[in-house]
C-alpha cells in the first residue's frame, strides 16, 4: 500500500512541472497583459473542444508519441539520442521516395512497404552515430546534431533536384517540393476528420515497445546496459551491439514518424530549408513527451496527447487573444527543465524509504528499487 | 590574367568573411569550452544565444546604443546561465537533457518577445569595420584582418586569455580539477559548486555576446530562430577542438571558412549544389570527431553531478 502510494507521487511528480511551466506561463501572459484565465481557456478549447479539434490534436500527437517510443528505447539504454529531427527527414524521405516510385502496386501494399522504407531510413540515420559511439567513441549527443543538419540540407538537395515535383521543375517558381502522394497511396482516415491510420499505428506499436523493452532478452539487455555498461560486459553482454541497436531502433520510430508525416497529413514532402519546417520540432517535442511519460511507452501515450493539445491549442490562443504561439515551445522547455529537476525528488525519496526499510527489518531480503525490480523480473522471464 | 585577379579578390573575400562568420562560433565555444572544463555540458548555447541576439538588438534599437545592446545580452545570457547552474549543480538534473529544455525555451522565448515587441523584421546600424590608418589599405592583409568590427577582434583576443586563465592560473587549475576529478579538487577546499557556477554563467554571458555578435554586428537584424543549429555546432566544436581554445578556434574557422566559401560560389553561381557545400562542414566535424575521439580524453566528469561523500 505504502509502495503504491509512492509510485502514485512519483508519477505525479511530471504532472506537478507542468502545472508550474503553466503558472509561470500564466505570470508572462499577465505581463503581455493578457488574462491567463481567457488564453488557457482558448487553449483548451482549441485541443479538445470539438471533435475536429481532439482529431487535430490526436494527429499532432502521432509523430511526438512514433519519435517518443524510440527515444524511450534509446535512454532506457543511457544513450541520448537528440537526432530525432533528421531521422525524421531521412525516413520521410525513403518512404516519399517508396510511395511516388512503386505506383504499380496495390495502395496497400506501397503504403506498407513506405512505412517500412521510412523506418529503415531512419534506422540508418540513428544507426550511423550508434555505430560512432559504440565503436569509435564518437559522443552520440553530438553526431546526432551533426546528422541531423546534414538530413536538413539533403532534404533540401533532394527536393530541389533529383526529388523535386516534376510540374515545379518546368516553372519559373521550382518551389522545393515533391510530386502529390496519388490518393490510394494515402494513409487512410479513421473518422471524418484528419485523424489518420498513423495515430493507431504508433499506439500499437507503443505496447509492440513496452513488451519488447520489459519482455524480451532484447529489451532487457539494452536496459541492462544503460544501467551498468560494465556490469553487463562482465556478464557477457555485448555492450556495444546493444548501443547500436539501442539507436538504431531509436532512429527508425522517429523515421516512421516522418513517413506517417508525409502519408498522413501533408502527401508530399515540401521544405522552408529549415528541419522545423517539415517536423514541426517533433523530433525535440518527442523527447519532451517521453521524458514526461517516465520513459514508460504506455505513459508516452498520454504524455503525446497532453504536448499536442498544447500545440493544437496554442494556434487557437494566438487567434483569439493575439498571444504568439511561441510561449508554448518556451513553456515546453520550462516543462524538461522542471521534469528532470524534479528527478531529484524521487531519488532523495527512494533513498530515503531504502534507509528506513534498512533500519527497520535487516533480516529479510533487502527491498529493492522499482528499476531493480523490473531488471530482475525481466531476467527471470529472459 | 583577368581571371587571376578575379580569384585574388574572391580569395581576399572568403577569407576576410569567414574571419568575420567565425565570431559567434568563437564566443559561444569559448564559452562552453571553461563550462566543459569543469565538467558540465550546457546544451542550452542555442537557446541563450537566440534571447542574447534578441535583447541585444531590442536594446540597440530603442536606445540607440550598441554597447548597452551588448551588455542586455550578456546579462539575459548570464541570467540563463544561472538558472542553468541552479538545475544541474543544485538539482543534480541529467544535463544534456535539461540544455534542451533551456533551448526550447529560448526559442520560445525570443520568437515571443520579438512578435510582441517588435512584430515586423527593423535592421539597426551595427558595429562598424573598424579603420587602422595604415594597416588597413594594405592590400589584401588588410581587407582580410584589418577591417573588421570590434567584436571580430574581441572574440579572437578571448582565444589567447582562454588559453591563459585555463593553463597558466589558479582559477584555471581549479576549474580543471574541479572537472577531472571533483572529490579530490573538493577535498583540497576547492568549491566544486561555486566554480561550476562560475564556468556556466561564464559560457552564458559568452553565449549571449555571440548572439550579440549576430544580431548587432554581423546581420543587424533579428528574426526568429536566427541562429538555425549555430548554438549546437558551437557545443561540437568544443570537442572538435578538444577542449583547448586554440582547436576551437580552428575548429570555428575550418566552418566559417567553408560557409564563407559557399556563399561566394553562390554569389558567383558557380554550379555546384549549395546545400551539398552547406552539408560538409557537418561530415568534416564528424569524421574529425571519429579521428581524434580515441586519442583525446574528455574531462573525467563531464556531465557527472557532484555529491560530497559518495
Amino acid at each position: 500500500m505504502q509502495s503504491r502510494l509512492n509510485s502514485l507521487i512519483d508519477a505525479l511528480l511530471p504532472v506537478l512541472a507542468t502545472l508550474a511551466a503553466l503558472l509561470v506561463g500564466a505570470v508572462m501572459l499577465i505581463f503581455l497583459k493578457v488574462n491567463p484565465i481567457v488564453a488557457y481557456k482558448a487553449l483548451w478549447d482549441g485541443a479538445f473542444g470539438s471533435s475536429n479539434a481532439f482529431a487535430e490534436t490526436l494527429v499532432k500527437a502521432t509523430p511526438l508519441l512514433l519519435v517518443g517510443l524510440g527515444i524511450c528505447i534509446s535512454f532506457r539504454g543511457d544513450v541520448i539520442n537528440i537526432g530525432g529531427e533528421g531521422q525524421m527527414i531521412i525516413g520521410a524521405v525513403f518512404a516519399t521516395w517508396v510511395g511516388l516510385t512503386l505506383t504499380g502496386l496495390p495502395g496497400w501494399l506501397t503504403i506498407t512497404l513506405s512505412m517500412l522504407a521510412g523506418f529503415l531510413g531512419g534506422a540508418i540515420w540513428g544507426g550511423i552515430p550508434g555505430v560512432l559511439k559504440a565503436y569509435f567513441s564518437v559522443n552520440e549527443i553530438l553526431s546526432t546534431v551533426m546528422m541531423n543538419a546534414i538530413a536538413v540540407q539533403l532534404m533540401n538537395f533532394l527536393l530541389r533536384g533529383p526529388m523535386i515535383d516534376p510540374e515545379q521543375a518546368l516553372k519559373a517558381s521550382q518551389i522545393p517540393q515533391t510530386a502529390r502522394l496519388e490518393e490510394i497511396f494515402r494513409l487512410p482516415r479513421l473518422v471524418p476528420t484528419r485523424l489518420h491510420l498513423g495515430a493507431l499505428i504508433a499506439v500499437i506499436l507503443a505496447v509492440l515497445v513496452y513488451i519488447l523493452l520489459w519482455r524480451t532478452t532484447l529489451g532487457y539487455r539494452i536496459r541492462a546496459v544503460g544501467q551498468n555498461p560494465h556490469a553487463s560486459r562482465y556478464a557477457g553482454i555485448k555492450v556495444q551491439r546493444y548501443i547500436v541497436l539501442a539507436l538504431l531502433l531509436s532512429g527508425a520510430f522517429a523515421g516512421l514518424a516522418g513517413a506517417t508525416q508525409v502519408f498522413g497529413v501533408n502527401y508530399r514532402m515540401i521544405t522552408d530549408g529549415s528541419s522545423s519546417g517539415f517536423t514541426g520540432s517533433a523530433g525535440f517535442n518527442g523527447i519532451v513527451a517521453a521524458l514526461f511519460g517516465g520513459l514508460h511507452p504506455i505513459l508516452t501515450i498520454p504524455a503525446s496527447i497532453l504536448f499536442g493539445a498544447l500545440l493544437v491549442g496554442a494556434n487557437k490562443m494566438q487567434r483569439v487573444v493575439q498571444v504568439p504561439s511561441a510561449l508554448i515551445t518556451a513553456l515546453n522547455g520550462l516543462v524538461v527543465v522542471f521534469v528532470v529537476s524534479s528527478e531529484i525528488l524521487r531519488k532523495r525519496r527512494q533513498q530515503r524509504r531504502e534507509a528506513v526499510a534498512k533500519r527497520e527489518n535487516d533480516s529479510s531480503p533487502p527491498p529493492s528499487g522499482s528499476g531493480d525490480k523490473q531488471l530482475n523480473q525481466a531476467e527471470a522471464g529472459s | 590574367m583577368i581571371s587571376d585577379l578575379f580569384s585574388v579578390t574572391v580569395l581576399i573575400g572568403i577569407l576576410a568573411s569567414g574571419i568575420r562568420l567565425s565570431t559567434p562560433y568563437l564566443y559561444a565555444a569559448i564559452g562552453e569550452t571553461f563550462g566543459q572544463k569543469s565538467g558540465v555540458l550546457n546544451l542550452g548555447v542555442e537557446g541563450q544565444m537566440l534571447l542574447g541576439a534578441f535583447a541585444a538588438f531590442y536594446v540597440a534599437l530603442t536606445t540607440g546604443n550598441l554597447w548597452l545592446g551588448v551588455l542586455a545580452a550578456m546579462i539575459v545570457g548570464a541570467l540563463m546561465g544561472l538558472a542553468m547552474a541552479y538545475v544541474t549543480v543544485n538539482l543534480h538534473a541529467q544535463q544534456g537533457i535539461s540544455g534542451i529544455g533551456f533551448y526550447l525555451f529560448g526559442l520560445g522565448m525570443s520568437d515571443l518577445l520579438f512578435q510582441k515587441l517588435m512584430g515586423t523584421v527593423e535592421t539597426v546600424k551595427g558595429f562598424p569595420e573598424i579603420y587602422f590608418p595604415g594597416l588597413s589599405d594594405i592590400p589584401g592583409i588588410g581587407k582580410i584582418f584589418f577591417s573588421q568590427n570590434i567584436l571580430v577582434y574581441g572574440a579572437y583576443l578571448l582565444v589567447p586569455l582562454a588559453w591563459f586563465v585555463l593553463n597558466k592560473t589558479t582559477l584555471g587549475l581549479k576549474i580543471r580539477s574541479v572537472g577531472e576529478n571533483p572529490d579530490a579538487a573538493d577535498s583540497l577546499g576547492v568549491s566544486v559548486a561555486r566554480i561550476r557556477y562560475f564556468t556556466i554563467i561564464l559560457g552564458g554571458t559568452l553565449s549571449g555576446v555571440a548572439g550579440a555578435s549576430m544580431s548587432i554586428a554581423l546581420l543587424n537584424v533579428f528574426q526568429q530562430n536566427m541562429t538555425s543549429g549555430l548554438g549546437f555546432i558551437a557545443v561540437a566544436l568544443v570537442y572538435f577542438g578538444a577542449w583547448h581554445p586554440v582547436g576551437v578556434l580552428g575548429g570555428a574557422l575550418l566552418f566559417s571558412l567553408i560557409n564563407s566559401l559557399q556563399l561566394w560560389i553562390q554569389v558567383l553561381g558557380i554550379p555546384i549544389p549549395s546545400d551539398i557545400a552547406v552539408m560538409m562542414p557537418y561530415v568534416v566535424t564528424i569524421l574529425v570527431l571519429v579521428a581524434t575521439v580515441s586519442r583525446v580524453r574528455a574531462p573525467s566528469a563531464l556531465t557527472k553531478p557532484f555529491e560530497r561523500g559518495d
